[in-house]
């Protein structure tokens, strides 16, 4: 007979003299990698433009929620851990699956609802899958991800415990927005995270809005969301996350202690969502001098300036990156234009494994079979 | 062996653990997560010993947080792993439905056939015995209308072990829905391993003059309808469906096309249900061979009241089978 543990697990319990946990600001990493984050945050600014375009010529249909504003916080969360932790997101994705190394001509047709999309065209906008790179999905319900985003990190651990000899040791970073905050389910899964001692991340893109609803007239403790997952004897910490390279910083650091810990952690990465919640919000809840006092704060912005100050980087490099992440989306658009129409015979694909039925069992989408997977 | 050789009888709840079990020792994926399910060993013992043999790792006691550790299990599905959920209740389950049906049931679709979701989730599913409306839920009729899962409900001991085994070897969500009021019915089980395929059902009564379709617990009230029924002449082949989805709709319209009476038992709800769906295919397919409408026998359409005799009045039973078939047959 096994040793049972039957004493509660003691991260959880609280002492009653919790301290904040604080940690040395990582190192940053060489000019090159800097520029890459530059090129990334420039291709998801570009790719959701023409993401925009793309709705008003009605090429996207559904629900579409753009990213403009935010991009400093998935490029620089998800520099910040290994290419094969788990990543699992809500429905602003877009910006996330490429920081996660996406091909964007997989993203946007997913989003014109075409075969060649990485969901071959069944999710949309809200569902950008990728099992190549660990990336678990968009979710369209608010919260839905977060106790999907706990179970991935808590296969990693049984993996580690019950499946593989040695440590994996990953970390799962599980993406919400501001507004996710007010549903039951977090609150369900912080609790488990704490009592089950597992090492993920929630990444809260506070962006103020949720929908139309101002932070202030839709959560209580608005100016401290911190004392939501001390509740839960869970860690945190605030980022500002419009500066891609402080955010690194201090978001590293967190990363490798949740993974050599096995704990969960909550980081607030305070931001602004420049577009509406989706293509169709008027923004009449906010000013348009609100608007431009955080536009001025821009991350592609402060980046830029941080290189050409500190870097040495000249302008001009800058000016080829864009024209050429600009040639990229403009490829990535053709290349989904002419992939063709989702086939009716898909309908009944990917309802279940196997076939029996109407059900035709499953296939792996065009991304997959490109890499060789399928 | 078959279950008419089996020497050995146990308990239905005892079938149901030894099919956790096994599969647990097969395949170091599979682990069970439920409300009470370790240290208690189980609210209605189900689990009971599991954790002494396979530890708190794989053996794991939750709050009381349905919606999160349902999606929490769903998390650790789509990487792989193979989670048994216990509910205490399929009543309870209602608190998880966006996980269970949002996720569970369309993340393969969602993702375009990039991450499956192998988990089953199981537990006391219709009225366990004057619980009242809230605990007494049969979820079968609103969760059967979604694609994406699979369902299967037990009747005794050896379908127990055979189908739950099928469900965690499973590669899709399977929605498993025991009865209370039968875990400590008893039965034939070999003591080897076996399976029972889904989308098969099985005829647990021959019988030339009625066919009565059912699943489950209500199964029991049929058997006794139809040793009533026998005395009044009335011949009727009870047949169990083992699984709503796959539904094995062949063997039913094959009795029926004997029989050419048909009585749908459904302990759901009548309206939109898993008895309205079989009634109508039986229609569309039986048109011509069918002597008489099909009729239905379920739960009347009112909450579950608490009161003995109105419980009791609710529910299917022998006295209401018996009425269906007498109508269908023209023997009324």
């Amino acid at each position: 007979m096994i040793n049972i543990d039957t004493e509660p697990p003691q991260n959880s319990q609280g002492s009653g003299s919790r301290q904040a946990r604080s940690f040395d600001s990582a190192p940053l990493p060489e000019k090159e990698v800097l520029l890459g984050w530059l090129r990334q945050m420039l291709l998801i600014r570009e790719f959701e433009v023409r993401t925009m375009q793309g709705y008003q010529n009605r090429l996207i249909g559904g629900f579409c929620h753009i990213y403009i504003g935010q991009e400093a916080i998935a490029v620089g969360t998800i520099a910040a851990v290994n290419p094969d932790d788990p990543v699992v997101l809500a429905y602003r994705d877009h910006g996330h699956a490429l920081a996660r190394g996406m091909d964007p001509k997989y993203c946007m047709a997913e989003m014109f609802g075409r075969i060649g999309g990485c969901a071959k065209g069944k999710g949309g906008s809200m569902h950008m899958f990728d099992a190549e790179h660990y990336l678990y999905g968009g979710h369209g319900i608010v919260g839905a991800q977060t106790p999907l985003g706990t179970g991935l990190a808590f296969a990693t651990k049984y993996e580690d415990e019950i499946l593989h000899d040695g440590k994996s040791n990953h970390v799962t970073l599980c993406f919400m927005g501001d507004g996710a905050l007010n549903q039951g389910c977090f609150y369900e899964t912080m609790n488990l995270a704490s009592l089950l001692d597992i090492p993920v991340i929630f990444v809260v893109e506070n962006n103020r809005y949720s929908m139309g609803t101002s932070i202030e007239r839709g959560t209580s403790m608005a100016n401290d969301l911190h004392v939501k997952s001390e509740a839960f004897g869970i860690d945190h910490a605030i980022v500002d996350g419009k500066n891609v390279t402080e955010l690194y910083s201090q978001f590293k650091p967190i990363a490798d202690w949740c993974r050599k810990n096995s704990r969960p952690y909550f980081v607030e990465a305070q931001t602004y969502r420049y577009k509406g919640h989706s293509m169709s919000d008027p923004r009449k809840y906010r000013t348009k001098d609100e608007e431009l006092v955080e536009e001025s704060k821009d991350c592609i912005a402060f980046l830029t300036t941080q290189l050409v100050e500190e870097y040495d980087v000249v302008a001009d490099a800058i000016k080829q990156m864009t024209h050429q992440v600009k040639a990229q989306v403009r490829e990535a658009v053709e290349w989904a234009k002419n992939s063709p129409e989702t086939p009716i015979e898909e309908l009944y694909k990917d309802v279940f494994t196997d076939s029996w039925g109407p059900f035709t069992g499953t296939s792996a989408p065009e991304m997959l079979q490109d890499r060789g997977e399928a | 062996m078959s279950v008419a050789t089996a020497s050995r009888v146990i308990e239905f709840r005892e079938a149901l653990r030894e099919a956790m079990s096994e599969e647990m020792r097969n395949d170091k994926r599979v682990f069970l997560l439920g409300e009470e399910v370790a240290q208690y060993d189980g609210a209605y013992k189900v689990s009971k010993g599991m954790l002494e043999e396979f530890g708190p790792r794989r053996i794991i006691d939750t709050p009381i947080s349905e919606s999160g550790f349902s999606g929490m299990a769903i998390g650790a599905a789509m990487r792989g792993l193979r989670p048994i959920v216990e509910f205490m209740s399929w009543s309870f389950s209602l608190v998880a439905a966006d996980p269970i049906l949002n996720n569970a049931a369309k993340m393969l679709y969602m993702s375009g056939g990039q991450f499956g979701c192998p988990i089953v989730f199981r537990g006391n599913d219709g009225a366990g015995g004057q619980l009242a409306s809230t605990h007494s839920w049969c979820v079968e009729s609103l969760y059967a209308n979604v694609p994406g899962l699979k369902m299967a409900i037990p009747y005794d001991p050896y379908d127990a072990k055979g189908l739950l085994k099928t469900a965690i070897q499973d590669d899709n969500p399977v929605f498993f829905l025991e009865s209370e009021r039968l875990l400590s019915t008893t039965g034939h089980v070999p003591e080897e391993e076996y399976t029972i395929p889904f989308g098969k059902a099985l005829i647990r009564r021959e019988g030339r003059d009625c066919t009565i379709i059912s699943f489950g617990r209500p199964l029991h009230f049929c058997e006794e309808a139809a040793a009533e029924l026998a005395k009044e002449g009335i011949d009727c082949e009870i047949i169990d469906g083992r699984t709503i989805r796959p539904l094995d709709i062949d063997t039913m319209v094959q009795s029926v096309q004997k029989t050419n009476a048909c009585v749908v038992v459904d302990q759901s709800w009548s309206f939109a249900s898993v008895g309205s769906e079989i009634a109508s295919q039986i229609h569309s397919i039986c048109f011509d061979e069918l002597d008489n409408f099909v009729h239905r026998v379920h739960s009347d359409d009112v909450p579950t009241p608490y009161a003995q005799n109105l419980e009791q009045a609710y529910l299917p039973n022998a006295r209401k089978i018996c009425e269906a078939v007498r109508a269908a047959t023209y023997n009324a």
